[in-house]
């Protein structure tokens, strides 16, 4: 009955956005309240139904009903409780379900808080958020219906595959489809605009904040999965520039190109154009990226071919979007009408030019993850991988993050660049000795290290000479500052965290890289392996039973100098269903670094292959994108005193745009 | 500036960039593009020692040696040629005699192709895609390699295992 229900609850959904998708809009154009209010209703039902039909497939899940296709192939009776419920997502027809359920709260939370909307522009958005729900319901009732039954039910499921039996896997999918589903707010907007032909910069204050939430959660998402990668594959890698990874990295580069963009037309009504399509390339990146990881297309373009009716699906859906906003994009972006003016140097300049290198690095990134595939299809075989990225993506992102301490400095309209870079001396000369000394410390390592280290510190330097600068900090009496500080715009406040962090994730991601060391060996009970100044004994080899596993834990004395630290426990699981097996690496941190083990096989006289390696300021990659959405949290405080609010005289007005 | 000037220069200075990008791909494409072949390929075409691929086929029964210290020896077979394999370190999970297998390296001067990268996926059932489409095309494909692997959220989950081009670290 509850797989029944589900179904049905799903059905009722695909009917309600149908509705939401027409009746608003012949409400627009007929000027009919009543026919435009329609959207709010329907949107708000068409949540509770997607809902019913997701609590429906957890329920299935948590109950090990094995009668329903989808839960005999992901799941198993003996599994523990929380990868039952993450094991939902952990297929193709389940995370589409949770696809099509955050899009729906999304359109929910514009329908709930969207009161001090234009009534049309509203309407516009609702019908918008729900051509694209019915086209992904679509989807998932024709090609990957979840709630299957099987004629002859088996007794036991099949399990999850184990490298999914992770926390990793209750957080990461969840996070990032907020984020890549997130984006289709700004992208109904962007089309609601189009439509009415009609967009300002109350416009902008309504999109900037969606746009944020979507940000903070890719970028969390997106941190969450490399940290993922990098503890459960078990070797130490935590970016991989597969096109799965490339899939989400793509709509942040835009995304953080349409913030800042965004930024310019709410604060100066220029580049409204630009904003626009940017708005639209951003959501058609993560349509791109569900196209790619969904379709099949990335395990082999042939794969694609011989099972089409999904990749079809998709394909035309992504075709169907992009093609039609594109079209609507050149035929109405004319009639907007052109906004203010500005210098080359200025704080637009700047932005501009952040929006061209993140947009070229998207490009980029785009060109290296299609290449392949075309040349697939001509049947030349070859893989694009982190050389070319390091090639193209990294000199432009270092290009960028030069830049990105000049930004906030310089004035709008006209700005004086000799002045900042005089203000930003300290900056420099800090990022210069931190270069000298790095370079003293290593001598005879490579040269670009300590540059790319010195750029770290000259953007945390620029983040931090902006909030000094606007404070008056060592100009003004103490109390003044302290006055000051507290008076700045929380957005202000969160540019600088954020900003700052892009320095700390870079100088982590420079420092494991250079100066990572790896030891690997087989090793015996008692031996000892002397890794960066530790020393790791092997105290022996112990075997133990788990709920749908089996797994050989090695126990490692881990010391320095001699003096007793911790005591790592790395295991190798070996599940019996699906008859695989996964490394579960230890990790030891100290401070922002890392010890890594992780083991390798057995082999015949008792002895085991073991992986150790010491990854310097490795956790800092990761503090740094949270560092990077706490600022985007800190400055999505500061918005919704604003958000919406048509004239700056209604300011006060509270509002929540999205929790 | 009068407004066209403003707009040249913006319109200027987003064509440096991308010519800026565009000259740095076509570099990239130049050099660090890695072709991928079977062991027939590399014994028809010839391929100069030193020069990166990757290598797919299946590791051939029996002639799996271990050596000391995690050094490994294998040959991989495509059903037309076989070609002698070193590699040195952990072998994936998944690494078996008879199984498809991707790895990534040069051929030395005696014509031993050394990896430094071996590759194989944590499914139990999967193939690798290149390994799978080439024994197709030569007729050396066994049906029950088909069930592909499962699907899965997570990126890095359907990685290979193993180091994919070294220039991580």
């Amino acid at each position: 009955m509850i797989a029944e229900s589900g179904h049905y609850a799903l059905v009722l959904a695909l009917g309600l956005a149908l509705i939401q998708s027409i009746v608003p809009l012949i409400g627009a154009r007929l000027r009919d309240a009543a026919l435009m209010n329609v959207a709010r209703s329907a949107a708000l039902a068409q949540l509770l139904f997607v809902g019913a039909s997701f609590i429906a497939l957890v329920m299935l899940h948590v109950n090990s009903d094995f009668s329903v296709a989808n839960v005999y192939e992901n799941s198993h009776s003996m599994k523990p409780l929380i990868y039952k419920i993450t094991g939902v997502w952990g297929n193709h027809e389940g995370s589409m379900l949770l696809w099509v359920s955050i899009l729906a709260s999304f359109g929910g939370m514009v329908a709930a808080f969207g009161n001090n909307l234009p009534l049309s522009l509203r309407a516009h958005v609702l019908a918008v958020q729900a051509w694209i729900a019915s086209a992904f319901y679509l989807f998932i009732l024709v090609t990957s219906n979840p709630f299957l039954r099987i004629a002859n039910p088996p007794i036991e499921g099949r399990d999850l595959n184990p490298v999914l039996q992770d926390i990793g896997l209750a957080v990461h999918p969840p996070m990032l489809y907020l984020g890549y589903v997130g984006f289709s707010i700004s992208f109904s907007f962007a089309i609601a605009a189009l439509m009415e032909g009609r967009i300002d910069a109350a416009w902008a204050r309504w999109v900037r904040p969606w746009t944020l939430v979507a940000w903070i959660f890719l970028t969390l998402g997106i941190a969450m999965g490399s940290y993922w990668a990098y503890y459960e594959l078990g070797w130490g890698g935590w970016w991989f520039w597969d096109p799965v990874e490339n899939a989400s990295l793509m709509p942040w580069l835009a995304g953080t190109a349409l913030l800042h963009s965004a930024l310019v037309m709410e604060k100066r009504n220029a580049l409204k154009v630009w904003t626009i399509l940017l708005s639209i390339l951003t959501f058609s990146l993560s349509l791109l990226g569900t196209f790619l990881v969904r379709s099949g297309v990335i395990t082999s373009v042939h794969a694609f071919a011989t099972d089409p009716t999904r990749g079809v699906f998709i394909l035309l859906i992504l075709c169907l979007f992009i093609g039609g906003s594109l079209s609507l994009f050149a035929g109405r972006a004319t009639s907007l009408k052109q906004g203010g003016l500005f210098a080359p140097i200025s704080r637009e300049g700047a932005l501009v030019l952040n929006n061209l290198l993140l947009s070229v690095a998207c490009a980029v990134v785009l060109f290296g993850t299609l290449y392949p595939l075309a040349m697939e299809a001509l049947d030349f075989k070859m893989s694009v991988g982190a050389p070319f990225y390091n090639l193209t993506f990294v000199p432009l992102f270092a290009l960028l993050l030069l830049a990105v301490p000049l930004g906030p400095m310089l004035a709008w309209k006209r700005g004086d660049l000799l002045g900042v870079t005089q203000r930003l001396l300290a900056a420099g000369v800090a990022a210069l000795v931190v270069i000298a000394i790095v370079w003293a410390w290593t001598r005879g390592g490579s040269a670009l290290a300590p540059l790319a280290i010195g750029l770290g510190v000259f953007v945390i330097g620029g983040a931090m000479t902006d909030l000094s600068e606007r404070t008056g900090l060592f100009r003004l009496p103490f109390a003044t500052t302290l006055h000051r500080a507290r008076g700045l715009p929380r957005s202000a406040w969160g540019a600088a965290f954020a900003h700052a962090g892009l320095g700390i994730a870079l100088i982590g991601i420079v420092c494991e890289t250079t100066w990572n060391s790896e030891y690997i060996a087989t090793m015996k009970q008692n031996d000892v392996a002397h890794v960066a100044g530790y020393d790791l004994k092997l105290d022996g080899l112990s075997q133990r039973q788990g709920p749908n596993f089996r797994e050989m834990i090695a126990e490692f004395n881990v010391s320095r100098d001699g003096e007793k630290i911790s005591v790592m426990t790395p295991s190798k699981r070996n599940f019996t269903t699906r008859g695989s097996s996964t490394t579960e690496a230890a990790l030891l941190t100290r401070g922002a670094s890392q010890l890594y083990v992780s083991l390798g096989d057995a082999t015949a006289d008792g002895a085991i292959a073991v992986r150790i390696y010491h990854k310097p300021l490795v956790l800092l990659i990761w503090w740094g994108p949270v560092l990077m959405a706490f600022g985007g949290m800190l400055s999505l405080s500061d918005r919704r005193l604003r958000v919406g609010a048509p004239k700056p005289a209604r300011a006060k007005q509270r509002l929540q745009p999205a929790e | 500036m009068t407004r066209k000037q403003r707009r040249m220069t913006i319109i200027g200075g987003s064509l440096a960039v991308l010519a800026l990008a565009a000259a740095l791909v076509l570099n990239a494409l130049r050099d660090s593009i890695v072709f991928f072949s079977t062991p027939t390929m590399v014994a028809e075409k010839h391929v100069e020692p030193g020069k990166r691929f990757r290598l797919g086929g299946l590791v051939q029964p029996g002639s799996l040696q271990r050596g000391d210290n995690l050094a490994v020896t294998f040959e991989v077979a495509d059903g037309g040629a076989k070609l002698p394999v070193a590699y040195k370190g952990i072998l994936p999970d998944l690494f078996r005699e008879g199984q498809g297998v991707v790895a990534e390296g040069a051929l030395d001067a005696n014509g031993v192709f050394k990896a430094d990268t071996v590759l194989a996926k944590h499914d139990e059932t999967y193939m690798p895609k290149e390994v799978a489409d080439a024994l197709k095309k030569q007729g050396h494909w066994k049906d029950d390699y088909g069930a592909k692997a499962s699907d899965s959220v997570k990126p890095a989950a359907t990685t290979a295992q193993g180091n994919p081009q070294g220039a991580v670290r």
